[in-house]
């Protein structure tokens, strides 16, 4: 099934994208067949097989509760581009979570 | 349009019966974060308590704290839960400032811990809450939002994120919805979270202070019509702060949701605000357009597969939780629902326990902490707990006055002056000359000063009248200070005018 | 060309610990060749000159005072810009992370530090290592040492150049889908996938978390294993890293030998699409091995073929969510105006390009509501396939053997806004990403229609990394022969060489 030019456009604002009319009339088609491409996996009889999210087979990896040190707030602030109150500054959000 | 509603909470039950479910976010009182070794001390400076990890750096990675899937299991199995043998954390993709990598790492379709029950006991009554799910995840920054008039996020200019908090383990509960409770929905909605609470506070797993937000709870309502199967749409209600506020949400909400259906509309399914101020909640983001949190398996984590063994362990190191405790302290103390709820209100069971156990009785140990202890307590606006006294003189106490030793009135004075620093019960008794006066002969000395002093009433006495030794006894108390044992003084001046 | 760059990263280790040249000699002459071919390779977005000479001359201090020195101590190594490195910049190939410089450094990196290694640059690559040709960087393209018109692979493409053209003798890569082995290929240069988990991914920014491997790049067997070696084990801070002894890679890699090994080869891997000089060296190959005594026989994957769209399923997923992160609120680019939101997305617009914007659509749409077990869950079953295949040909041989991609490099420009025949670059690569194995391409010629670098894939069980290196070595050593030289000895595509 084709993906449409208006849900690439969906998808762009889902992941934050502000993507230009041009880059959506050139990612569109792009994007429509790969996915037809990779829709294949579908022709894949795979009823009762287990999907893989790892491939190393381990559990249960922990660590102490132990405290490691912490960065400096100078280091954490390092890269930010606008600090306040040695807070990261951000711009005014619209909705709240 | 006013939020102010003008159907009562009373009104609405007539036609309708509410529904509620809680979700409850517990941070958990490790040392240090869910997925990184950065220290939790609440209070910091901004940004002090942050590492490669928890600011979500690029090329950082998460590894669980061993101590929050202990504590999770705990949580589960006082909740009686089952505890999953394997399962994986999830990511919670969405974009937010506060959430330094833009996905929360949670549990999406396999929880840690599930269905189970919590026993919630009200008006005499027991209701089963049923727990959906406990699952484990992670929190965010906390912002200050900086040019608005509120403080909030509508009107600012800007925000200001601190991390500290990011990363923190926090433990999600969802109960079940919970019918049938009519009328006293709100109440059974905040003695839900109370006695979840106590349970927590029981475990050692968190400090569950709400005003610290240590414990959060979203509240959600709906409402039906009375003998409908069918659930209504149901409203989320945050910034839910209080025990108080849980019971003033339900009620608000449904008194709300009733007046919407009452004008032939139809309630939106969305999150809403409780305002501690005017005790009603207003509107905030729509639900109808669920978010599409779009989660995987982490690919970061591997999965959790407790052993049995290591649950068993668990289970048999949980501590006696508030429900059996209540059962076991109403049985040997032989107290009824209502005055072991009395004691619970005041906070005093700890203390009661620990003074019966240093010898006291548990009606006696009842009687100070519930009475005179409370009182004070009240009066310096802290918990009995708080009070510079311990069980063990509480007990001592109540042994001098078994011992004949004090009277009630001698024991009041003692309890004082221990209140007031004065030392130990001996201490004060000994420093003040609080004793009762024990010995015959001062008695007697005081009693045949009575008895001259009232040989009117002696006579009536002699002739069989032994109620008027009242007066007698009141004299020779007046005389020894309050520092004689009534009985004994009454028992003597009958003996004396037989 | 100074012979000390000349030299195998074995040799420069034994030469410095044997006091017969200095580390900061060693150093210079990388930088001074840097400098000489760098403005044609195209291969290093930074170069550390006063770090790196800082960094040879401690070993020289330590060496003079007796001190045991670091397996690596003194060799200069091109460390791919995706590595975080504490006061290097860190872009990861995109104008987002441009200036970027971590305050911590990856577990790799500081494992090589304490080998004496010197990291002497950050290599170009494809933007957060999406892309088979370093086309998709956001600075330049970088170019295959062999005919500067060509594509140097990708994503790891800055390192096997830099290493091809001498300017270290080591590099640090990933392979998520190919990205070490098929630029080695193509720039006729060893380089080695790890098996999953056998080495950190602490400080390695993430692309498809389940995926990603660092490995090595060299231009000997030998340098690969010592390489891989040293920044192999386990780490408590990468939950996904294995706790197990780091296979025997060197000792595997001083001693090739397959007689009586029992080679499988994947007959899902020819045929249309694969170039004809690819495929006359990888028969040739074939007949040194069974000359050399391995049991060659043909074994089929039949899942091999859905392994390309599982893929560009399950990769675009994870790094449609790893990606998340860069909105310029913490790091990185920051522009645009108005809320936050507005602030995000203008900033990711800008600071990221084609491929990684359309491999985070794909991913977002393979998760959605809706589409999630259609694409993402089927293609994690189709995973699952995989491995199956694989442990079905791995009870019957010892190695798996392959082409490492159908062709040699094309041109520069030639697949660049052409996604699907860009993603046929990594058709040979990618299931042994998907089952976590270990995998390697070793250089097996020329292919006679365009005298480009021809490689060799080796295909191992997880764990079982030694065993590429005893085929690889007897492999290198049987071609060296033939040859009469190392293969790179013909490699002409720089000026003045």
């Amino acid at each position: 099934m084709p993906i449409t030019r208006d849900e690439v456009a969906h998808l762009a604002r889902l992941s934050r994208l502000a993507l230009s009319d041009e880059e959506l009339d050139h990612l569109a088609p792009q994007l429509d067949q790969i996915i037809s491409a990779v829709a294949q996996v579908q022709e894949v009889a795979a009823d009762g097989i287990p999907p893989t999210t790892h491939a190393t087979g381990l559990t249960n990896v922990y660590r102490a509760d132990e405290p490691v040190p912490c960065l400096t707030p100078e280091q954490a602030l390092s890269g930010a581009p606008a600090v306040e109150l040695q807070r990261f500054k951000v711009p005014r959000i619209l909705v709240e979570e | 349009m006013s939020e102010l509603t003008t159907v009562t909470y009373e009104e609405a039950l007539q036609k309708y019966e509410p529904v509620f479910g809680i979700e409850t976010h517990v941070e958990l009182g490790t040392r240090t974060k869910m997925f990184c070794g950065c220290i939790t001390t609440f209070g910091a400076e901004p940004n002090t308590h942050t590492c490669p990890v928890c600011l979500g750096l690029p090329g950082s990675l998460p590894v669980i704290n061993e101590r929050a899937i202990e504590y999770t299991i705990r949580i589960g199995l006082a909740l009686n839960c089952s505890i999953a043998s394997w399962c994986r954390f999830a990511r919670k993709n969405y974009f937010y400032p506060d959430m330094p990598k833009n996905f929360q790492i949670s549990q999406y379709d396999e929880p840690l811990c599930t269905d189970g029950y919590l026993d919630v006991a009200i008006g005499g009554k027991t209701v089963r809450v049923g727990i959906e799910r406990v699952h484990m995840e992670e929190d965010t920054g906390k912002s200050l939002h900086v040019g608005g008039a509120t403080g909030r996020i509508q009107g600012a200019e800007y925000s200001l994120v601190d991390y500290n908090r990011a990363g923190i383990p926090l433990i999600e509960i969802v109960t079940r919805p919970v019918p049938g409770t009519g009328f006293l929905a709100p109440e059974v909605a905040r003695a839900y979270v109370t006695e979840l609470r106590d349970v927590l506070r029981t475990l050692g797993v968190s400090d569950v202070r709400m005003e610290e937000g240590s414990l959060r709870c979203d509240v959600n309502t709906s409402i039906s019509l009375a003998g409908s199967d069918v659930y209504g749409t149901r409203t989320e209600t945050k910034n839910v702060n209080s025990l108080r506020s849980v019971e003033r949400a339900v009620r608000s909400e449904v008194a709300r949701q009733s007046e919407v259906l009452d004008s032939g509309n139809r309630v939106i399914q969305e999150t809403r605000h409780f305002h501690e101020d005017t005790g009603v909640t207003t509107s905030g983001r729509s639900k109808e357009e669920a978010q599409d949190y779009r989660y995987f398996p982490e690919p970061d984590l591997v999965p959790v597969a407790p052993a049995a063994d290591w649950v068993e362990q668990i289970r048999a190191s949980l501590p006696e939780l508030p429900s059996a405790r209540r059962a076991r302290l109403i049985d040997s103390w032989s107290l009824s629902e209502l005055e072991f709820e009395a004691l619970r209100n005041a906070g005093a069971l700890d203390a009661v326990e620990a003074t019966v156990a240093a010898g006291a009785s548990p009606a006696d140990a009842r009687k100070w902490w519930l009475g005179e202890l409370a009182r004070r307590a009240n009066d310096s606006g802290i918990d009995v707990s708080e009070l510079p006294i311990t069980p063990a003189d509480v007990a001592r106490v109540s042994a001098l006055i078994a011992a004949g030793t004090l009277n009630d009135r001698l024991a009041r004075q003692v309890i004082e002056g221990v209140l007031d620093g004065e030392g130990t019960p001996d201490e004060v008794v000994a420093a003040r000359g609080l004793a009762v006066v024990s010995d015959d002969s001062a008695l007697l000395t005081a009693i045949d000063e009575a008895i001259a002093a009232n040989p009117d009433v002696a006579a009536k006495i002699r002739d069989g009248r032994v109620q008027a030794a009242g007066v007698l006894v009141g004299a020779v108390m007046k005389k020894t200070r309050g520092q004689a044992d009534a009985a004994k003084v009454k028992d003597l001046i009958l003996e004396r005018l037989a | 060309m100074s012979d000390l760059i000349k030299k195998t990263a074995a040799e420069l280790a034994a030469a410095i610990a044997a006091g017969e040249v200095s580390a900061a000699e060693v150093t210079q002459a990388h930088l001074d060749r840097i400098g000489a071919v760098d403005g044609e390779v195209k291969a290093f977005l930074h170069v550390a000159a006063d770090d790196a000479l800082a960094q040879a001359r401690a070993v020289d201090r330590k060496r003079a005072a007796g001190d045991p020195l670091g397996a690596l101590a003194g060799v200069p190594v091109a460390v791919k810009d995706l590595f975080a490195t504490a006061g290097m910049p860190t872009t990861c190939g995109s104008k987002i992370l441009e200036g970027w410089v971590p305050p911590y450094e990856s577990t790799i990196t500081q494992r090589l530090r304490k080998a004496g290694a010197v990291l002497i640059g950050k290599t170009n690559m494809d933007e957060f290592a999406m892309g088979s040709s370093t086309e998709n960087s956001g600075f330049w393209t970088s170019r295959n040492p062999w005919d500067l018109s060509k594509v140097p692979g990708g994503s790891s493409g800055g390192s096997a150049a830099a290493v091809a053209a001498h300017e270290a003798p080591l590099a640090l890569g990933t392979d998520t889908g190919g990205s070490i082995r098929q630029p080695a290929a193509v720039c006729g240069v060893v380089g080695t996938k790890p098996t999953y988990g056998g080495n950190s991914r602490y400080g390695v920014v993430a692309f498809a978390s389940s995926l990603d491997t660092p490995g090595p790049f060299g231009r000997t067997v030998l340098d690969a294993a010592l390489l891989h070696e040293v920044m192999s084990g386990h780490d408590p801070c990468d939950s996904t890293s294995i706790d197990a002894p780091v296979p025997p890679v060197v000792e595997a890699a001083r001693h090739g030998d397959v007689a009586g090994l029992r080679i499988g080869i994947v007959s899902e891997f020819s045929g249309d699409g694969y170039q004809p000089g690819v495929m006359t060296r990888f028969t040739e190959a074939v007949e040194v091995l069974e000359a050399l005594g391995a049991k060659v026989t043909e074994i089929s994957c039949p899942h091999f073929k859905y392994a390309l769209p599982a893929y560009y399923l399950i990769a675009p997923s994870e790094v449609s969510s790893n990606l998340a992160r860069f909105d310029g609120m913490r790091y990185g680019l920051r522009v645009g105006g108005g809320s936050a939101e507005e602030v995000m997305a203008a900033s990711r617009e800008a600071g990221f390009g084609a491929e990684v914007k359309r491999r985070i659509m794909l991913g977002t749409y393979a998760l959605s509501s809706g589409y999630y077990d259609a694409y993402y869950g089927k293609a994690q079953q189709v995973r699952t396939l995989i491995i199956r295949d694989f442990d079905n040909a791995f009870s019957q041989v010892d190695v798996l053997i392959s082409p490492p991609t159908p062709t040699t490099a094309f041109n520069i420009g030639e697949r660049a806004d052409d996604p699907m025949a860009m993603y046929l670059a990594d058709l040979c690569t990618i299931p042994s990403n998907l089952a976590g194995n270990a995998a390697i391409s070793v250089p097996i010629g020329l292919a006679p229609e365009d005298g480009l670098p021809v490689g060799l894939q080796v295909m191992a069980p997880p764990l079982a990394d030694e065993r590429l290196y005893r085929v690889a070595a007897a492999v290198e050593a049987a071609f060296t022969e033939r040859w009469g030289h190392p293969l790179l000895a013909e490699a002409k595509g720089l000026s003045g060489e």
